[in-house]
């Protein structure tokens, strides 16, 4: 039977050698990126990249074995084989080991494969990528570049079940950024700037320029805060941040395994009434935004906390059938057993634009990036200190730069401190959107 | 497993380089990898799976002027080397540069790691046992241990470079990994408990070191945590234990001393060699050569021997590090730090392992100088941003430090300070060197195992994120 798909042919191929007793998974994919890297006036590199792996999951007697390998070279498919079922036999019998099975969801109908960017001439992706540098070298006279860069990709994937699930995918999207330097004296400041889009004809270039420009002249004679309590405004891209960090937290499989705060308190207020947070792979508006999860079922929207109370957790099929229920489509890939992550997050926005929201806060910061999100946070204990810089809020204005200090709180804290949440929604590259998010009482560390 | 020089001859790897230049390019590569991993996990008291990857591929690169063109492949064959060099070749420059030839001598390897056991030789029933021991190790130790993951990894990664200038080299880098991670539960939440080990040797690693020791050792921290205390809020002396604070060199300098970024202006070093920039106990080494060493390589990615190399002596900045295409740019001997992910990715200049040296200090006097501050048993991850030299690093085993005894222990933080000033506050240490844990060093989405070290000593001054005032 062919599907008209190569790689969807090839898995069902793979699952079709399965023995009796065996349930078997075939995860296949290929793709490929180009990367352009500008540095004055110049391609500093261009690559052009082309990938494919396969990854084979064989369960048999509650017991799961898996291999993978670099590669859709047919010679390499039936060690690779060979090799998830020799690996079988160490594993545990794990009574809810399994495979999804189809679940009659339908797919949502997206449109994820931009034909445009596919056959988009490289030379006008190079020209794009130095107009990038000269528009943001054009802002200010202390802005220097660090490099300019156009990137983007595809991927094709296909799985394959003995359980009955066939399932193929094909996405693609690109991106431009920018890093910034500033210069005043001995001093350097840096910035960022980017434009995501389906197709480079959606770039915003003179944004990404501007933004890049302000991030790092605006932190220029910046100095180092008194430690005190103080209330934060998040922009955007650190809102998207800081969304990430709480994922976890909404995985069944870690509730399960004990390690989610959010274990037991399900129905109860975890957050600020004002706090309404959604799972959406199925909106097109996403970065993250696909039709199937990472066992090949229809991804789906999924509200997370509605109003300030926790509402559900999210389900790979080996979570559901530990906790008899069903999957919420967030199966995820990292290696061999489907993991459970939020896909592609969304709180829901409030009103106001982030001068409007900065206008009601007496005396606060405005929290323009963050750095050590992975050494200084534990979603597991909600301890949360992220290194940070950005502008003092004195009466509903910004002023002085401040730049070297800490934030701290927990994450269960910071969700009921939420005060605020802005209109000013932004699609990142991410899997999570952005706003101004306004918290109150959190510790800032500083001199 | 045959060697990657039987796998693709020594003609078709100068044919490829030859395709390489033919648009005119100076300079051409090829990487070819061959690696092989076997990974064993156990979770919720079960072995979650064991795991066997393949990647194998070449990566081709052509550098025209300033201009660098990449691409890789999984087919190794003739034809699929000579398409990927051709790719190359046209995103380095358009245009024709006539007929080129390449001819390469025998090749060169150099083993700087001995590796008595190979992991792939062993078989799986014995890793899974160690994740088993780990487990009931990290259990036994308390009641309020609720959960346990372990992870056991191998590696054996065969490495081939050639260039048009005539490298041509060879390497295996076989390496070891074993880390367990711990959750205690009690009145006040949960908290958790983390230790690794890793080095650049096979499976004899659990003949030097014990398995549940390690993870005893997870969970006692995991527990210890149930009692800690806020962590203080401010600006302190910080004490960091031998072998656990490598990472803030790394981050406070390490970065900083790599040329590509000091060549575009982006360091806080740039310009300052021979200059003192750090306390003077301080000499810093990022020496590739360490045998045995999480870090260690026998050559870089770039097919460049692996070098010990002094970085700052006595607080005077001595040098930086180099890759090939910044030293050819400033006309600098390259030294041996021009690392990759994989054949994917483009080499860039990373670090080995890098440490501090031994001081003069006893360990036990330097937490007896320091009348209020916060010790660092265990640090976490870090980052820098090399340009304005803010850094953080993260504690996950900390305690207080009060009339110069170790007291309560501390909830996790961050801890935050600019790298230049950090060097110069840096005013004792210790005797007592170590190598720290394996740590997994990023740099633009690629990372490359490091290893860092260094003895007991003290910060006069670091700015500590917690919540207490």
């Amino acid at each position: 039977m062919s599907s008209g798909n190569a790689l969807q042919d090839l898995a069902d191929r793979i699952v079709a050698k399965a023995k009796p007793g065996e349930q078997v998974e075939a995860y296949v994919s290929r793709g490929g990126e180009t990367s352009i890297r500008i540095y004055e006036g110049e391609v500093e590199h261009f690559v052009s990249a082309q990938s494919e792996s396969v990854g084979i999951r064989v369960i048999k007697d509650g017991r799961t074995g898996y291999a993978y390998a670099g590669t859709l070279d047919e010679s390499v498919l039936s060690e690779v084989f060979a090799e998830a079922r020799d690996n079988v036999q160490f594993g545990s019998v794990d009574e809810w080991a399994g495979l999804a099975e189809p679940d009659g969801v339908a797919k949502v109908p997206q449109e994820l494969w931009n034909e445009e960017l596919a056959h988009f001439p490289t030379a006008e992706k190079i020209a794009i990528a130095k107009e990038l540098e000269k528009l943001t070298l054009a802002t200010d006279s202390r802005i220097r570049i660090d490099d300019a860069n156009y990137d983007d990709a595809y991927g094709e994937t296909a799985f394959a079940t003995t359980s009955g699930i066939r399932a193929h995918g094909r996405e693609n999207g690109c991106y431009v950024s920018v890093g910034t330097l500033a210069d005043d004296g001995d001093e350097t400041q840096t910035g960022f700037g980017f434009s995501v889009g389906r197709t480079p004809t959606e770039f915003n270039l003179g944004r990404a320029a501007r933004e890049a420009a302000d991030r790092a002249t605006r932190l220029l004679g910046a100095t180092k805060p008194q430690s005190k309590r103080t209330t934060i405004v998040l922009d955007p891209y650190v809102t998207a941040q800081f969304l990430r960090v709480l994922s976890g937290s909404f995985s069944g499989e870690n509730v399960q395994k004990g390690r989610s705060f959010f274990a037991e308190r399900l129905g109860e207020s975890v957050a600020n009434p004002l706090v309404t947070l959604i799972d959406d792979p199925t909106n097109s508006l996403a970065y993250s935004a696909t039709d199937i999860d990472g066992e090949g079922l229809a991804a789906r929207r999924n509200v997370l906390i509605e109003n300030g109370v926790l509402k559900q957790f999210l389900h790979s099929s080996y979570s559901a059938r530990r906790g008899q229920t069903r999957s919420t489509g967030s199966a995820v890939r990292t290696g061999g057993t489907p993991g459970v992550s939020c896909l592609a997050m969304q709180l829901v926005p409030g009103t106001g634009t982030q001068e409007e929201l900065i206008a009601q806060v007496s005396d606060g910061v405005l929290i323009q990036m963050v750095q050590g999100l992975h050494s200084g946070v534990n979603p597991i204990s909600g301890d949360f200190s992220t290194g940070a810089s950005g502008l003092l809020i004195t009466n509903g204005q910004v002023g002085a730069p401040i730049r070297e200090f800490t934030i701290a709180s927990t994450l269960q804290r910071m969700l009921q401190d939420v005060v605020a949440i802005g209109g000013d929604v932004d699609w990142l590259p991410m899997s999570a959107n952005g706003m101004s998010l306004v918290i109150s009482d959190v510790t800032m560390s500083g001199a | 497993m045959s060697t990657l020089s039987e796998l693709v001859g020594k003609e078709t790897i100068e044919k490829v380089l030859a395709k390489g230049r033919s648009t005119g390019a100076g300079f051409s590569e090829i990487f070819i990898e061959d690696k092989r991993s076997t990974s064993a996990g156990l979770d919720d008291g079960r072995i979650e799976q064991v795991t066997t990857g393949r990647d194998r591929g070449a990566g081709i690169r052509v550098v025209h002027g300033e201009t660098t063109g990449f691409a890789h492949t999984a087919d190794l064959s003739e034809a699929g080397l000579l398409q990927a060099a051709e790719a190359a070749a046209v995103a380095a420059k358009q245009g024709s540069g006539g007929v080129v030839t390449v001819a390469l001598g025998g090749i060169d390897t150099h083993q700087v790691n001995d590796v008595q056991i190979l992991p792939n030789e062993v078989p799986k029933t014995r890793k899974v046992e160690l994740l088993e021991r780990a487990n009931e190790a990290a259990r036994s130790i308390d009641k309020a241990v609720v959960q346990v993951s372990a992870g056991y990894g191998d590696s054996v990664r065969r490495i081939l470079v050639a260039n048009s200038e005539g490298v041509f080299a060879a390497d295996d880098q076989v390496r070891t990994l074993f880390r367990v991670s711990v959750v205690a539960s009690g009145d006040g939440g949960m908290q958790t408990g983390y230790d690794s080990m890793g080095r650049t040797i096979g499976f004899e690693l659990f003949d030097l070191y014990d398995v549940e020791e390690l993870a005893a050792g997870a969970a006692r921290q995991a527990v210890t945590k149930l009692k800690a205390r806020p962590a203080p809020s401010g600006a302190l002396p910080v004490v960091i234990k031998r072998g656990s604070g490598g990472v803030l060199f790394h981050e406070a300098c390490g970065h900083g001393l790599e040329a590509d970024l000091v060549g575009k202006g982006a360091s806080v070093y740039r310009g300052k060699v021979g200059e003192m920039v750090a306390s003077s106990l301080v000499t810093l080494i990022d020496d590739g050569t360490m045998s045995g060493e999480w870090g260690a390589i026998g050559i870089d990615d770039e097919g460049h021997q692996s070098q010990k190399n002094t970085l700052i002596e006595n607080g005077v900045l001595t040098d930086y590090m180099w890759d090939y295409l910044r030293a050819r740019k400033e006309n600098h001997r390259q030294s041996g730090n021009g690392r990759r992910q994989s054949y994917m990715h483009l080499p860039m200049v990373r670090m080995t392992n890098t440490f501090v040296i031994n001081g003069t200090s006893e360990p036990d006097d330097i937490v007896k100088a320091t009348k209020n501050g916060v010790y660092v048993a265990k640090l976490g991850g870090g980052s820098v941003n090399t340009a304005s030299g803010d850094f953080v690093f993260g504690m996950t085993e900390a305690y207080l430090i009060e009339n110069g005894e170790i007291t309560e222990p501390l909830r996790e933080g961050n801890l935050i300070g600019n790298g230049p000033q950090v060097l110069r506050d840096i005013d004792l240490l210790g005797n007592d060197f170590a190598m720290g844990n394996p740590g997994t060093c990023g740099k633009d989405g690629q990372g490359v195992p490091v290893g860092d070290g260094q003895p007991t000593l003290r910060v006069k001054s670091l700015t500590i994120g917690g919540t207490a005032a």
